[in-house]
């Protein structure tokens, strides 16, 4: 069967690529465009590790066939950072020290970006509930969950 | 014949003519977050894979004889969204958003959480709760059944080939009414229910409830309509032993199985506990309306 | 916000003890850095494995034909590719190790032992068609009866996994096989006379599930043979030493022709030093003549590598009625999966090795059954026996009246005490730990209806081994370290700081980098929380060599004798007005006038480490337990532990934090749940129920430095430690939230309730 050519956008640039029908978005990211910041933790949404922006929303791109992006527009973790200056989160990241092995970041920066953005002042509860969707497996949450309050509380102050 | 065709059709008669000629095994794509995880699992394999997406009354929230039809492809965040919707049906709208992450509800549909035909699904027992219907297309033209017909048994529904949902329909609302879901899940959040329960309920001035529906899921192969769990609260103002016979009617009625999710005892137990729980929420809800 | 506490002794230092930002933190914060299966190769294959879907099953015969033939298909490997190796004889160590067992993990010989056994592997030009030929591979089982409880599995009637194993440690010695491949045994003092003079004796039987590490980053190679013989290995690795070893022996390689490069990795607390997938992938590279990439599903991660051992743990503890213990004792039974290696010998050294105690005796069952191999999970084999000692130590607190850290200030060990394995202790800090317990507001917090509050303390020991560092001056006066540990959880910048600590420069101008086994001597791996310790001694070790040799330059400079140099803040400086009113040369200069002196500035070090120093936590948690559903909140929780010294202690409190909430899965919702045909049903993240960031409140630390003496900056290992009392200290909540005691971890909500429900009917008696 011929593979389907599928153009979209990511991040800003045009991107083409082939892909079969059963190719999840993740695997056509790290495998055919070779973009491997968007990591694969389960396969199966369980572990967020996979979270991109498509059209604005936030989604598991194991659970996004590669097929269905034709038009639409991603944001991956490698645009997250605006040339040489790093955003906000991810500054607050490497300052709290919210990562230890660093596998489950690339997801949890792209899932908090998308709260923050529709959530500029969320509590404690709110900042925990809406990343129950990632799992971190070293570092018990807490320096996670500070950045981002911290991160929204910065942006809140420059606003 | 181990092809895997993928089409995106631009309206239902398309879609329906599209699974009503295919061979071998076809599949809506809707969200996307039950299909590919059994496609990966090698639970299912299709032969075709119909994305209804881009069919454009799919996207489309509208107001219908003073209820409101919800098309088959807005995602639970979407639900949430609509200015009115949580409103009117807060116990639909919070059972739609607890399926899975915030990364899931960006994708997952009411639409598809009832026609994966899970037996823990958390939309189906608040739609059902609600009166929910499902407006079906198909070869053989247009039908809308109430919700809990659409799941026969674990896995499967009572669509004909080439039938698929296209929208739910909530009906239009009494005044003073109220509706809410709970489940019991193990951790706080991205479990399957062991239990859900939905119930929707209208009350007169006084405070009595005068329409109830009381639907559980998770404890038999379908989501289940409990009659007796709603008459055991009609005509009450949901005192103590009102709330009792709720619990008693709930437990009665489940057929749960044990498995890696929870054990029998346990699902007949938390029926009842969940029920007198509902109840009183959505009790407190219809008071505000 | 978290508590340091230093001791007098500690002084103020510029990097060492401060928050720096790790090395290698931007490339993670951008998805730059490249994990296990980041890496892409130019005609690089996919590898795919089978796996046997029977627990226990006699390979009969293999039949790759069909396979073969599928277009895209490049090779296939089974046992045949793959030579014997000897089995480990007699006398054996505390820790296992049989080449025998690991090559049959690696791809099962005689017969598959669980669901998920590797069988066969197949490497082609996409996944796709690497799945479909797995699809065309042919095994004829013959399936066998199965046994995955350790109980069961020592019974007279049970199935054995291995003819030829019979137990050792049993006198007089078996003729019959058994799936007891040894009984350790520890003692001291007289356990007898101990129960004699105790007031109060309690008995208790716990049971623990199995519970796997957890990393969110799946086992990943991706493997690259020559036509020459030799070949490479990209791989996430905790160690890959130890990995090159393991896979040369198993494909038959010289280790020289063998070069590991190990990838950052995602995420291993143990699991990732077992070899698993990769000598498949350097085997099927070599029959292909292209690179294999090899990575593991998350389905596969749970059926097919080494969970830490489900446990039946027996404990007696006897005390006076004030509260001191006088005879302590522990039968373990532990699960060791498919091939022998439960991880007793730390369980035997540390369950009461908080504790100053005359008479122990503990008999440990290290037992086969039909499911994956163990692998170390943090404080391998501690936390269930802990689990155990810790809950009837608060029994015993219970019944005497005694406040639980009372009771362990009573027996706290301390400088000079002898534990069971004859250690005797330097320098630890649990009484001051204690002190700081009953000092800090979480333990006054009020507690509501349905709330209670636990505690639970823990011991672990640490390891010291070989490390090797180098490091070169560059000629802009900044510093490449070259050390040998993959990074599991900000040790690079432990590593810059006692770096530029040393030498008096700028953190950020020391760049440390991990290197692969051409690159460096051998280092063993990043486990035991060794790294810190023994890397660090290495690297400073290395850094000093490096000042040597500057002083030496500089002393050339001025004429005068070495030791007449002194190194101080970055610079060479006349180590007295005597010497001479020379001006200081920094290193830079130093580095450039490099050429003309020698050559570059280099100093390196290769150690065996020894002297490390044991680590003591204690934690405080608050639950409010739901009655009618036997749902468990957890609203406040605190981490006590030594660190020794804190060198990265934005770091540290991340190795607290992580650990407790891992004990804190184990002891809720994680376990392995098998049908009767011994197939694992919750082989996903799903129903395999680790905490979400919704179901822990921010979890305190509190640092209590007492330096080991043997590090120069006083570090004790700290990353296992936390994962020892969090099982105890919430069942002790638990029981002080609703009067109902559990013994069997997880305690997942329908045992709760139906605990509770029970214990309310007898009171209602």
């Amino acid at each position: 069967m011929a593979r389907h050519h599928v153009s979209t956008n990511v991040n800003g640039d045009n991107v083409e690529f082939l892909c079969d029908t059963e190719q999840s978005l993740l695997d056509c990211l790290r495998n055919e465009l070779h973009m491997t910041g968007t990591k694969e933790g389960c396969g199966t949404g369980d572990c967020g590790a996979c979270s991109v922006m498509l059209d604005g929303r936030l989604v598991c791109s194991c659970l996004v066939l590669g097929v269905e992006v034709e038009g639409k527009e991603i944001q991956t973790i490698e645009g997250m950072a605006q040339g040489d200056e790093l955003h906000p989160l991810q500054r607050n990241f490497l300052d709290h020290a919210a990562l230890q092995c660093g596998i489950c970041t690339p997801g949890f920066l792209i899932a908090a970006r998308a709260l923050l953005e529709r959530n500029p002042d969320p509590t404690e509860t709110e900042v925990r509930f809406w990343l129950a969707g990632n799992l971190c497996r070293c570092t018990g949450y807490d320096k996670i969950v500070r950045a981002v309050m911290d991160t929204a509380a910065e942006l809140r102050a420059n606003a | 014949m181990d092809e895997m065709r993928f089409e995106q059709p631009t309206s239902v008669n398309a879609a329906v003519k599209l699974l009503t000629g295919a061979q071998g095994v076809a599949k809506v794509l809707n969200g996307g977050t039950d299909l590919l995880v059994q496609m990966r699992a090698d639970v299912v394999a299709p032969n075709l894979i119909v994305d209804i997406k881009k069919i454009a009354e799919m996207k489309v929230i509208r107001k219908e004889k003073g209820g409101f039809r919800i098309g088959a492809s807005v995602s639970g965040a979407e639900l949430g969204e609509h200015p009115e919707l949580p409103k009117v049906w807060p116990g639909v709208v919070e059972a739609t958003e607890l399926i899975g992450s915030t990364q899931v509800q960006g994708r997952a549909t009411m639409v598809g959480n009832l026609c994966n035909a899970s037996p823990g699904a958390d939309s189906v027992p608040a739609m059902i709760a609600a009166g929910a219907l499902a407006a079906i297309a198909g070869p053989n033209g247009k039908r809308e059944v109430p919700v809990e017909q659409i799941p026969v048994s674990p896995g499967r529904t009572s669509l004909a080939k080439g039938e698929f949902v296209t929208s739910i329909f909530l009906p239009k609302r009494a005044k003073k009414s109220g509706d809410a879901y709970l489940r019991f899940i193990p951790r706080t959040e991205m479990d399957i229910a062991v239990v859900g329960c939905g119930i929707s309920l209208s009350l007169d001035k006084s405070g009595t409830v005068t329409a109830a529906r009381v639907a559980l899921g998770a404890v038999a192969p379908t989501a289940l309509l409990v009659e007796d769990a709603a008459n055991a609260i009609i005509g009450t103002k949901l005192d103590d032993s009102a709330l009792d016979a709720l619990a008693a009617a709930a437990s009665a009625a489940c057929r749960p199985i044990d498995d890696k999710r929870g054990t029998k005892e346990f699902r007949i137990k938390i029926a009842g506990v969940l029920a007198r729980r509902v109840a009183l929420i959505a009790r407190d809800r219809a008071l505000q309306n | 916000m978290p508590d340091d506490v230093k001791s007098a002794e500690i002084k103020e230092f510029k990097y060492v003890g401060k928050r720096n930002v790790r090395p290698d933190g931007v490339d993670k914060v951008t998805g730059r850095a490249k994990y296990g299966a980041d890496l892409i190769l130019p005609g690089m294959l996919y590898g795919r494995v089978l796996r046997s879907p029977h627990a226990h099953a006699r390979i009969k015969s293999i039949d790759i034909s069909d396979a073969l033939k599928l277009a895209g298909v490049k090779a296939i490997v089974t046992r045949d590719d793959f030579k014997d190796l000897p089995k480990a004889q007699p006398p054996f160590g505390p820790m296992i190790h049989d080449a025998a067992d690991t090559t049959r993990n690696i791809i099962a010989r005689e017969k598959a032992l669980y669901d998920g056994h590797a069988v066969a592997a197949v490497a082609a030009t996409s996944e796709t068609i690497a799945k479909k030929a797995l699809k065309l591979i042919k095994v004829d089982y013959e399936v066998l009866p199965h046994v995955i409880d350790p109980v069961e599995a020592m019974k007279d009637d049970a199935p054995i996994l291995h003819e030829d194993q019979f137990t050792v440690g049993v006198e007089p010695k078996p003729t019959k096989p058994s799936n007891v491949f040894r009984v350790m045994k520890a003692e001291k003092g007289d356990l007898d006379k101990g129960f004699a003079e105790a007031d109060i004796v309690i008995e208790r039987d716990f049971k623990t599930a199995a519970v796997h590490q957890g990393y969110i980053e799946p086992h990943a190679c991706v493997a690259n043979a020559s036509e020459d013989g030799t070949a490479e290995l990209w791989c996430t690795t905790q160690g890959q030493f130890n990995f090159r070893a393991v896979c040369a022996a198993v494909l038959g390689m010289p280790v020289g022709k063998l070069k590991v490069v190990s990838s950052e990795i995602g995420g291993g607390f143990g699991g990732k030093l077992p070899v698993y997938g990769e000598p498949l992938a350097i085997r099927l590279s070599q029959k292909a003549h292209r690179p294999v990439k090899m990575v593991m599903t998350r389905d596969e991660v749970f059926r097919a590598t080494g969970p830490t051992s489900g446990s039946h743990v027996h404990i007696k503890i006897g005390a006076t009625k004030d509260g001191r213990i006088t005879a302590a004792e522990a039968v373990l039974k532990y699960q060791a999966g498919a091939f022998k290696g439960a991880g007793l010998a730390a369980a035997i050294g540390c369950m009461y090795s908080q504790y100053d105690l005359e008479n122990i005796r503990i008999v440990g069952y290290d037992i086969c059954v039909n499911r994956p191999k163990v692998a170390a999970y943090r404080a391998p084999g501690v936390p269930m026996a802990a689990f155990g000692a810790e809950g009837v130590i608060n029994e015993i607190a219970t019944k005497l009246g005694i406040d639980p850290v009372d009771l362990r200030l009573k027996n706290a060990a301390k400088q000079g005490s002898v534990n069971v394995s004859g250690i005797k202790y330097g320098p630890i800090g649990f009484i001051e730990m204690l002190e700081r317990v009953k000092a800090h507001p979480h333990y006054n917090a009020a507690l509501g209806k349905n709330q209670g509050r636990g505690f639970a303390a823990g011991y672990w020991m640490h390891a010291g081994g070989m490390s090797c560092a180098t490091l070169n001056v560059q000629d802009d006066g900044t510093v490449n370290l070259l050390e040998g540990n993959p990074d599991i959880g900000g040790s690079r910048a432990s590593m810059a700081a006692m770096v530029a600590e040393e030498l008096g420069i700028p953190y950020e101008k020391v760049r440390p980098m991990i290197a692969d086994t051409s690159s460096l001597g051998f280092t063993l791996f990043t486990a035991g929380s060794r790294v810190t310790y023994a890397t660090g001694m290495a690297v400073i070790e290395a850094t000093r060599n490096a000042i040597k040799v500057c002083c030496d330059r500089a002393a050339a400079i001025w004429g005068v004798t070495a030791e007449q140099v002194k190194w101080e803040e970055g610079h060479a400086k006349p180590a007295s007005a005597n010497v001479g009113d020379f001006a200081p040369i920094s290193l830079a200069e130093l580095a450039k006038k490099a050429p003309m002196m020698g050559g570059p500035i280099a100093g390196h070090a290769e150690i065996n480490a020894t002297g490390q120093g044991p680590a003591i936590g204690a934690h405080l948690v608050d639950v409010e337990t739901d009655p009618e559903t036997g749902f468990v909140k957890l609203l406040r929780y605190t981490v006590f532990q030594d660190v020794g010294r804190a060198i990265s202690p934005d770091y540290v409190e991340g190795q607290m934090q992580g650990g407790a909430v891992q004990g804190l899965g184990w002891a809720l919702n994680e376990e392995y749940i098998y049908n009767d045909k011994g197939q694992l049903q919750n082989a996903g993240f799903l129903d395999y129920r680790m905490p979400v960031a919704s179901d822990v409140p921010m979890i305190d630390t509190v640092m209590i430095e007492e330096p080991n003496p043997n590090h120069p900056y006083g570090v004790r290992g700290v990353g296992e430690t936390p994962i020892v009392p969090p099982q105890a200290a919430v069942i002790n909540a638990v029981e002080n939230s609703v009067g109902v005691r559990l013994s069997e971890l997880p305690m997942s909500p329908p045992k709760l309730l139906k605990a509770i429900e029970t214990a309310r009917a007898l009171a209602a008696e």
